[in-house]
């Protein structure tokens, strides 16, 4: 159980294990919102400037255990969290998050660390209001993840694991593992299913249409008079995500 | 015999750590109080009794040093980021330092452990519960020794030594327009918490107020008691 949203803002983040396609939804999803003139804040996961370094270095020499990786993790959430993500939120601020809290849940169980452990970890996070589960079959999400990208990560495919010596088998594994646990989740924090291997305007339409039922009779932070037409400064786009 | 329980909570349940033949001795107590200088002492002592030791102490990590050390030079830590930093580089030295040495039968020194961490964190407002529940992965230590002294010794120490600095004074959270204010504030409030964890993590707590060589017999018998069994075995050697 994560605490209730208590701020004047709006939370709202996708979910979904690589290839489901849930980055493309949420950035449609962003352009729309900004075009209906809400104040709109963008935050994609793993986009910390303070522990970035600290993680490609811990990428780079491959000295991730699952539970430093989680931590680490957590603490890169912590730093958008405490000045970004709230402070938004309090300002009455609409915040999409490409992932939120329930990623970590997904991979670090994956992982292997305790399930408890990692969901005490992220409590001092708020439940959204409104989180997207963009659910595909395993082999639809490899196909058009091994598709569109040269090659796979060593931490991205699972690799630590040593579940196959092969990236795809061990990719494939390792995201069955955390399409589990996103099953598992769908109850336990009550996240909204959308099927991922509709086509995109399709789920656009779905997904538009829960955001306008949320937003509906609400007001969030105005946009000053005559100011063009609004961007927040979002985090800085690191090159992840399924395009 | 029993096998004792090895964790505060769940550990690594990816992995075992099997049997951990060396001794894990944690020395705890505040910032200016003589740690490192018995930690010093401590060291050269176990090795000339032929012990192998390993030492440890926080923002050591291989994985957080750097990016730590910037994050707190450029004061741009908020309350819950520099928790978890702290709990990624504790991690990071307990499962890739202090267990494999533990592993190897060393006795590991460890200057500090996430009991202070915790003290940090909670003085800084954040939930006990939250703070705990997180080190649900750390070793209980084999022996806890808590050097303990009052504020007035401990700023005596430190301006007879290395001065006072911002982050032991607590400057992040006590905005006074002086070091030695915030100081004592802050110092004091850690000093409580340190007494509530010397009763619930067991602390052996040694009056550090004292001339550093009488200290050092007090931590030296209390690890003996300890050693005693490994002790016999070494003096057979000679």
């Amino acid at each position: 159980m994560l605490r209730k949203n208590t701020t004047p803002g709006k939370l709202i983040v996708v979910e979904g294990i690589d290839g489901s396609g849930k980055s493309t939804q949420i950035d449609l999803l962003h352009k729309w919102l900004q075009t209906q003139g809400r104040s709109v804040y963008f935050s994609e996961w793993n986009s910390s400037a303070l522990v970035k370094s600290t993680t490609k270095r811990a990428k780079k020499r491959k000295l991730f255990t699952p539970t430093t990786f989680s931590i680490l993790q957590c603490t890169d959430f912590a730093d958008r969290w405490e000045n970004r993500i709230l402070p938004m939120l309090k300002a009455g601020v609409i915040v999409l998050a490409d992932r939120y809290a329930f990623t970590a849940f997904g991979r670090d169980v994956a992982r292997g660390v305790d399930r408890e452990w990692v969901r005490n970890l992220y409590s001092f996070a708020m439940q959204p209001d409104i989180a997207l589960f963009f659910r595909v079959p395993l082999d639809i999400a490899v196909q058009r993840i091994t598709g569109a990208r040269a090659k796979l990560k060593y931490y991205e495919a699972g690799m630590d694991l040593r579940l196959s010596e092969s990236r795809i088998e061990s990719f494939k594994l390792f995201q069955e593992r955390i399409l589990s646990e996103y099953d598992h989740m769908v109850d336990e924090f009550g996240l909204t299913v959308i099927d991922g291997t509709l086509t995109v305007q399709t789920q656009q339409r779905l997904v538009r249409e829960i955001v306008k039922q949320e937003l509906e009779g609400w007001e969030g932070l105005a946009i000053p008079e005559g100011s063009p037409h609004m961007r927040l400064q979002s985090d800085l786009h690191t090159g992840k995500g399924g395009k | 015999m029993m096998p004792k329980l090895k964790f505060y909570g769940a550990g690594f349940p990816y992995r075992d750590i099997g049997d951990l033949p060396g001794k894990l001795i944690v020395l705890e107590g505040s910032d200016g109080v003589g740690r490192s200088t018995q930690t010093k002492l401590l060291r050269r002592w176990l090795e000339d009794e032929g012990f192998a030791v390993s030492d440890t102490g926080l923002r050591r990590s291989e994985m957080t040093q750097k990016g730590l050390e910037a994050a707190r030079k450029g004061h741009t830590l908020s309350r819950i980021t520099m928790s978890l930093f702290y709990a990624t580089d504790f991690a990071d030295r307990l499962e890739n330092q202090i267990i494999p040495a533990l592993q190897a039968g060393f006795i590991v020194l460890s200057d500090r452990y996430f009991y202070s961490i915790m003290a940090r964190d909670i003085v800084r407002g954040a939930d006990p519960d939250w703070a705990h529940k997180i080190y649900g992965f750390a070793l209980k230590p084999d022996l806890i020794l808590y050097l303990k002294a009052d504020v007035s010794d401990l700023v005596s120490r430190l301006i007879h030594g290395r001065g006072l600095n911002y982050w032991e004074a607590g400057m992040d959270i006590h905005p006074s327009n002086n070091l030695y204010d915030s100081f004592i504030d802050y110092q004091s409030e850690l000093i409580l918490l340190f007494e509530r964890f010397s009763e619930e993590y067991g602390f052996v707590t040694i009056d550090a107020g004292r001339p550093v060589m009488d200290v050092f017999t007090d931590l030296q018998n209390q690890i003996r008691d300890l050693l005693e069994d490994q002790q016999s075995i070494l003096e057979e050697d000679f």
